[in-house]
């Protein structure tokens, strides 16, 4: 305390040491420029009028979005999707954990059992009613997470703004994902000699002949 | 009587009526394009590219602006004073339209038949008339600020108004030297007296001071204190709406093309040609000079966005300071060594007298900037130490050298 230093010698250079250790050297290092705040030139300061112009000739970042559109990140958090197994039965078991998992409280959830007659997704139970509503929902994924089946996740799709209230609302018919090659509407019977646990471990290739509206028809 | 006063004062009312008609819808388009010109221009700046989608290269986007303005709801708050709160924005217009009454746009032409100047009228005090014709604009700022009848417009009002004046004394000076240079208030004359050289050749320290000025007079960045949206909202606007907004967002732009024109007519030798392109003087029987009088003063306009483009808003007490102890003293200099250079100019001295006098000149102007260069140096050093050297605890004395070092 007792001597006094220029202003140069008294810049922290002892005390940074420790901050280095703690793996925040590149930090520090990095603030330096902002710390040396001696007043530049006049023709130092005229430079910044060089930035302004030069960028005048660069290339705009900007993208003309509703004619094109940036693909969005690979796990971009969009629209929610409830998925199929391979058959078409759903996988939700309208547990209802997603909608405990939403702190939005944005999900609805009403579970119903199957039945020989409307077995609609593997197992006992499936998601009668579904619906995630759009106003409150804040897209943290949450409910993915806490999804046991993987029947909910999220698409990259984002345009999803409307201009009612109710539409914004979506139930089970606008989450289900599409029927792809192979697969059948629910209700259907599942697929011969598997139970929920093959449909769960991934063991169901697809759907199977005696599955289809004809054949439970004729029987 | 000059032979441009002559020839406006020739013209029948019906082409004067056109002129002041042509003179209006110059400016509005103007303003249109510049609305439009500026936000595209500093787009780029920033890497982005602006307005692009009504019309062509979204030219029309101002004018879409324009009529969403006009149909939005006009409110006049409760506790404004009614009449001068409308009174405000109609003073702000008409007084930019006014200055551009003297301001030439073309050499000789004709017009309709008629010999003529693209010029409303050309008055022997025609540059003072424009200064007079600004400084009545201030009242729209002020009062606006005044009427408005709440916080943020007052303070606005109030540092625009303060901005206006003290750069317009700023401006008025720097006009002095092209006065003295050209023998003449009149633009007519000022343009015909550029034709050998441009003041912003000879008289070059003008140029600057009036470039600086007019920035700040037109209260654009980084000169906007009056509108620092971080502190005031809108300034001297933030009450207004629909049209009474539209009329002072067009008196900001018109105000720009004028001092911009002006700049043109004082500094660059107004509608006359670039430096070896006389001979385009003469294309389109005349007419061609309004694409040179243009054309500068769109380079002008493009600095005005520059400037916004680049430099962060000023600090309202260095800004003052800056006007009032920089720009107005130096002026003041600039003009006694112009003026004395002119009078030995017209008393035929010799060139050993001019010589001698320019470089005493020089001379006392580098001794008076190390002067300042010195204290400023002692005063930063002394900065420097006062803020270690005050701790609020009992600290022993300071070392000898330091002492020395401090003391001198």
């Amino acid at each position: 305390m007792a001597e006094f230093d220029t202003p140069e010698n008294l810049e922290p250079t002892s005390e940074l040491a420790p901050v280095s250790e703690l793996g925040l050297a590149k930090a520090s290092e990095e603030s330096t420029p902002i710390a040396d705040q001696s007043p530049s030139g006049f023709f130092k300061q005229l430079l910044g009028f060089w930035v302004t112009f030069a960028t005048m000739f660069k290339k705009p970042n900007t993208v003309q979005y509703p004619e094109v559109k940036a693909p969005t990140e690979e796990r971009f958090h969009g629209r929610h999707q409830l998925n199929r197994h391979p058959d078409g039965l759903e996988k939700c078991i309208g547990c209802e954990l997603c909608a405990w998992a939403c702190p939005a409280d944005a999900i609805l959830v009403e579970g119903a059992n199957n039945t020989p007659e409307n077995q609609v997704s593997p197992g006992e139970r499936y998601g009668a009613v579904y619906q995630i509503n759009y106003l409150r929902c804040i897209f943290c994924g949450l409910c993915i997470e806490a999804c046991p089946t993987r029947a909910l996740t999220m698409t990259n799709e984002y345009e999803l703004a409307d201009n009612d209230r109710g539409k914004l609302i979506f139930e089970k018919e606008d989450l289900l994902a599409p029927l792809r090659a192979g697969m059948l509407m629910p209700p259907h019977p599942m697929y011969p000699g598997a139970d929920d646990g093959t449909y769960y471990r991934g063991e169901v290739p697809g759907s199977h002949p005696s599955q289809s509206p004809e054949a439970n028809a004729h029987a | 009587m000059t032979s441009t006063q002559q020839l406006i004062g020739s013209d029948p009312g019906w082409i004067i009526a056109l002129k002041g008609l042509i003179v209006f819808i110059v400016c509005v388009v103007a303003t249109l394009l510049c609305v439009w010109g500026e936000r595209r221009i500093v787009s780029f700046m920033q890497q982005r590219v602006g307005p692009n989608r009504v019309g062509k290269f979204g030219l029309l986007q101002s004018l879409a602006d324009g009529v969403k303005l006009a149909l939005k709801e006009d409110l006049i708050p409760k506790t404004a004073d009614r009449i001068v709160f409308v009174i405000a924005p109609i003073i702000s217009a008409t007084t930019c339209f006014m200055s551009f009454a003297v301001i030439p746009l073309t050499g000789h032409v004709r017009f309709f038949g008629h010999q003529t100047v693209m010029q409303l009228t050309d008055l022997p005090v025609g540059v003072l008339y424009v200064l007079a014709v600004a400084s009545v604009g201030v009242y729209g700022i002020v009062l606006a600020g005044w009427s408005s009848g709440s916080t943020y417009p007052l303070l606005g009002g109030l540092r625009s108004s303060a901005q206006v004046i003290s750069y317009e004394v700023a401006m008025g000076l720097s006009l002095v030297a092209v006065f003295i240079y050209s023998g003449s208030m009149s633009t007519a004359d000022i343009v015909a007296a550029q034709h050998h050289w441009w003041f912003a050749v000879v008289l070059f320290p003008s140029f600057v001071i009036y470039a600086i000025s007019m920035v700040g007079e037109t209260n654009r960045a980084p000169f906007d204190l009056a509108e620092a949206e971080g502190e005031l909202v809108g300034g001297f606007h933030t009450e207004y709406s629909s049209l009474k907004f539209a009329l002072f967002f067009l008196a900001e732009y018109v105000n720009i093309v004028a001092v911009s024109s002006l700049a043109t007519t004082l500094f660059l030798g107004g509608y006359h040609a670039l430096p070896g392109l006389g001979f385009t003087e003469s294309w389109l029987g005349g007419w061609f000079t309004i694409v040179w009088f243009f054309l500068k003063v769109i380079g002008f306009f493009f600095v005005f966005v520059w400037l916004r483009g680049t430099l962060p808003r000023m600090r309202y007490d260095q800004f003052m300071k800056f006007g009032w102890k920089v720009l107005i003293p130096v002026s003041l200099a600039w003009i006694m060594v112009v003026s004395t250079l002119r009078v030995m100019s017209q008393r035929n001295e010799g060139k050993i007298v001019i010589t001698s006098f320019t470089v005493g000149v020089v001379l006392v102007v580098l001794a008076i900037s190390s002067l300042f260069e010195s204290a400023k140096n002692r005063r930063e050093r002394e900065d420097a130490l006062g803020e270690v050297a005050a701790p609020s605890f009992p600290v022993p004395e300071i070392p000898q050298p330091r002492a020395e070092q401090l003391h001198g």
